[in-house]
């Protein structure tokens, strides 16, 4: 029997994540590729809580559950004491959400990346503070309802582009991904594990509870975010060099998607055609910034 | 000048992780600090952080992954820590910070003023009140020790300018001396893949309590560590430092209570009542936090008349070494405690303010009024 | 067939003297078994299985484990999310409802 990822976990069994969770799939497969030599620094979060209260954790590696806004500011300390103590090898990540990396952390992790401090930072995005109970973040996508976006005042905003930001630092590697794609992940994880400096890695992760679906249609949701072109997957080096990961074969509509979650269930068509088309504008400017590097390196489905 | 003996405290400490964001009037200290790590006199890593919340933030992972680490702030820098203060002192971290004491803004102030350190004496860190050059550089090292020893955050507190900047002689230890009194950090716990933990995760209503105990019960053995470590320190250093400094209290009259340089300038006060006959002492509180309280009833309870000098107001009630004061000797002694706010804002505190806070007092039984405000414009 | 797998123990502290100086972890979450939770469970039909190890990539709750070469329901743990029935290729994978 032949898997496509290691066998060995470090996540155990017993959290408390809801059924169905996205954002504890990101973190059986970061695991897998980076390791037991691994510490962990969770700001305020949905992982806060998934790993378990004290005196208990749920995963194999050592956890640093810090204050909210300093993910990467409590990572950049965590790594200089590190290598002060004389530990150079272990990889620190910053493990933090959309809230707490888009919103209230990110100045710490303006800050960190403009040091080009050697961290990985890693934001699981479930596109609102789902951990407080669903409100809106600047993740959360246009036509979004939350719990202070009611349907009559839906999130009226565009996502936050955040890997533009991250670019604009000029790291030397961001990678966007998906857990319906774990090779994927995988494989961006263990490249990344190599390359010293800020690495950013935004990684889509399907909320049932805050999305209002299926817990069984998790995986099949951040697919389908990939193949509309919604979150597409690709690498950033240094600010300016974009790889394309995937190209989907057939571009698939964006009402397909919409349609499994019920945080879009008030939109109107007129609406969902404005969505469509923000994500094909959004697709084609990416295609344009990865014209210079699709000829080298790209994959389709 | 003060802030370089706070750059130099941190050098001999070996301190390995910095992380700070400059204000003034603290910026010496990281400017020197910066020059020592570049010209390797300073074997740590100094993390430029783009705010003082970050400087905290990274301080604490730092010294969770068992490294002895050192910043450096002020007034408005302080008070952006807050958070992070709380959560250094509930980790169980010992990390020191030297803090500049300067008055809170708005408006715009870089003058003395202890209201923004003393805003922080509930978040659980050892506080050291300091009057001169020496003693800032002494205490940084004996906030380590003590530190150190039980898991706790300490701070080491000046006063804007008159220390800060002011130049003094000092006497810088030898590395080796300092070496042989402070040991490397051997952390209790620390982050580490070999035994990896979980450190700060959710804590219920059925723990939270018992750690807490825990912290303040190891706080209320620091006074008595502080005086037994200024001890050791006497005899490897020739100087004595401890949590109290009391000047001229067996026979007094009337006893003043200070801190910081105030408490310098009130010596020389007492001097100058002394000659014209009047019985005045000075009783300086260096170790603030965790209260001394052994040391204030023995001494004030004995007092005929006790007169607190502040140089900050907690606004709504009254001064804060007042307050507490007043409130240690509560029952134990029927001395009569006046209080007094001088200073605010950098307002200068000169041996004439002393002479007018004993004169109010030796013609009174008991305060007029609550607060007594000296050198306001009324 | 169900997986066994070692199980942690439920931590009490009858003083504060027997509870770690700071708010570290000293036990696993193991000890909680969330297969509690679910309504529905999974139930795998090995004749028509392929191993292909989908199932078992994409539970969140590392509650399918490859035994001999088939995967495994581990039910002290599964929540019932569906996750491994939904994505199955050969749809091999029943959810099933909770016996009382």
């Amino acid at each position: 029997m032949k898997l496509s990822l290691p066998l060995d976990e470090y996540m155990n069994p017993g959290h408390l994540a809801c059924q169905g969770c996205g954002a504890t799939l990101v973190m059986r497969y970061v695991l897998k590729a980076l390791g037991q030599k691994t510490v962990l620094c969770i700001p305020a979060c949905c992982w806060s809580v998934i790993d378990g209260p004290f005196p208990y954790s749920c995963l194999d590696v050592p956890i640093f559950h810090c204050a909210f806004e300093t993910a990467a500011a409590s990572a950049s300390g965590v790594k200089a004491g590190l290598e002060m103590v004389g530990d150079k090898e272990t990889t620190v990540v910053a493990w933090a959400g959309d809230g707490g990396t888009f919103d209230i952390g990110l100045q710490a992790l303006s800050g960190a990346a403009e040091r080009n401090d050697d961290i990985i930072y890693v934001c699981y995005d479930n596109e609102a503070y789902m951990n407080t109970g669903i409100q809106r973040s600047s993740a959360t996508p246009y036509g979004a309802w939350t719990t202070t976006t009611p349907v009559k005042h839906f999130k009226d905003q565009p996502k936050k582009d955040i890997v533009a930001i991250m670019a604009a630092h000029r790291i030397p590697y961001i990678a966007t991904a998906s857990v319906a794609y774990p090779e994927d992940l995988y494989k961006k994880m263990k490249k990344a594990k190599e390359i010293k400096g800020t690495r950013f890695f935004h990684i889509y992760a399907p909320c049932p509870t805050g999305w209002k679906s299926r817990p069984e249609d998790t995986v099949k949701l951040a697919r389908l975010a990939v193949q509309t072109c919604h979150f597409p997957l690709f690498e950033v080096e240094n600010g300016e060099h974009y790889i394309l990961s995937i190209k989907p074969r057939e571009k698939k509509p964006m009402v397909e998607y919409l349609r499994l979650q019920g945080r879009f269930h008030h939109l109107t068509e007129k609406e969902i055609q404005l969505i469509q088309k923000e994500v094909d504008y959004n697709w084609s400017r990416l295609l344009r910034l990865c014209g210079q590097a699709v000829a080298q390196s790209s994959a389709s489905e | 000048m003060g802030n370089h003996s706070l750059s130099y405290g941190a050098m001999l400490s070996r301190a390995q992780v910095i992380s700070a964001y400059p204000i003034t009037p603290q910026t010496q200290v990281v400017e020197l600090l910066s020059e020592m790590c570049a010209n390797k006199v300073l074997d740590a890593q100094f993390i430029k952080v783009e705010s003082e919340h970050s400087a905290m933030a990274s301080l604490i992972g730092a010294a969770l992954a068992g490294a002895r680490t050192f910043t450096a702030t002020s007034a408005q820098g302080l008070a952006l820590m807050h958070e992070l203060l709380h959560w250094a002192s509930g980790a169980r971290l010992p990390i020191v910070m030297g803090n500049i004491n300067r008055a809170m803004a708005p408006g715009w102030s870089i003058w003395s003023d202890q209201n923004d350190s003393l805003s922080q004496r509930d978040t659980g860190w050892i506080q050291f009140y300091c009057a001169n050059n020496q003693e800032v550089l002494d205490s940084v090292i004996q906030a380590y020790k003590v530190a150190e020893r039980f898991s706790v955050p300490a701070m080491v507190i000046l006063d804007a300018f008159t220390l800060s900047h002011t130049y003094e002689v000092v006497d810088v230890p030898d590395q080796s001396l300092v070496d042989a009194y402070l040991p490397p950090f051997q952390p209790a716990f620390r982050l580490t893949p070999d035994e990896p933990h979980a450190f700060g995760g959710l804590t219920s209503p059925d723990h939270y309590f018992e750690l807490r105990y825990k912290l303040q019960k190891d706080m209320e053995k620091v006074p008595e560590a502080v005086e037994a470590t200024g001890q050791e320190y006497e005899k490897i250093f020739g100087r004595y430092l401890g949590a109290v400094d009391a000047y001229q209290v067996e026979d007094a009259e009337i006893i003043l209570v200070t801190s910081g340089t105030a408490g310098s300038t009130a010596r020389v006060a007492v001097d100058l009542l002394r000659q014209k006959g009047i019985k005045a002492g000075n009783f300086r509180i260096r170790l603030f936090r965790p209260f001394p309280f052994a040391l204030v009833r023995q001494i004030l309870s004995r007092a005929k008349k006790v007169a607190v000098v502040d140089r900050n107001i907690s606004y709504g009630y009254h001064g804060i070494f007042y307050q507490e004061v007043k409130s240690a000797l509560y029952g134990l002694s029927s001395v009569p405690v006046f209080g007094f706010i001088a200073g605010l804002g950098g307002r200068d505190i000169t041996p004439e303010t002393f002479e007018a806070i004993v004169n109010y007092t030796l013609n009174k039984n008991q305060p007029a009024e609550e607060i007594i405000w000296i050198g306001v414009k009324q | 067939m169900t997986a066994k797998r070692k199980r942690a123990e439920k931590i009490f502290f009858n003083s504060e003297k027997e509870m770690p100086l700071a708010p570290m972890s000293i036990g696993s979450m193991s000890f909680n078994l969330t297969g509690a939770w679910r309504n529905i469970r999974p139930v795998i039909d090995l004749n028509n299985c392929i191993q292909c190890g989908i199932c078992w990539k994409f539970c969140p709750d590392t509650s399918i484990l490859i035994e001999n070469e088939f995967p495994v329901v581990d039910y002290d743990y599964c929540k019932g999310c569906g996750l491994c029935a939904e994505e199955c290729p050969t749809k091999c994978i029943t959810m099933v409802e909770e016996i009382k």
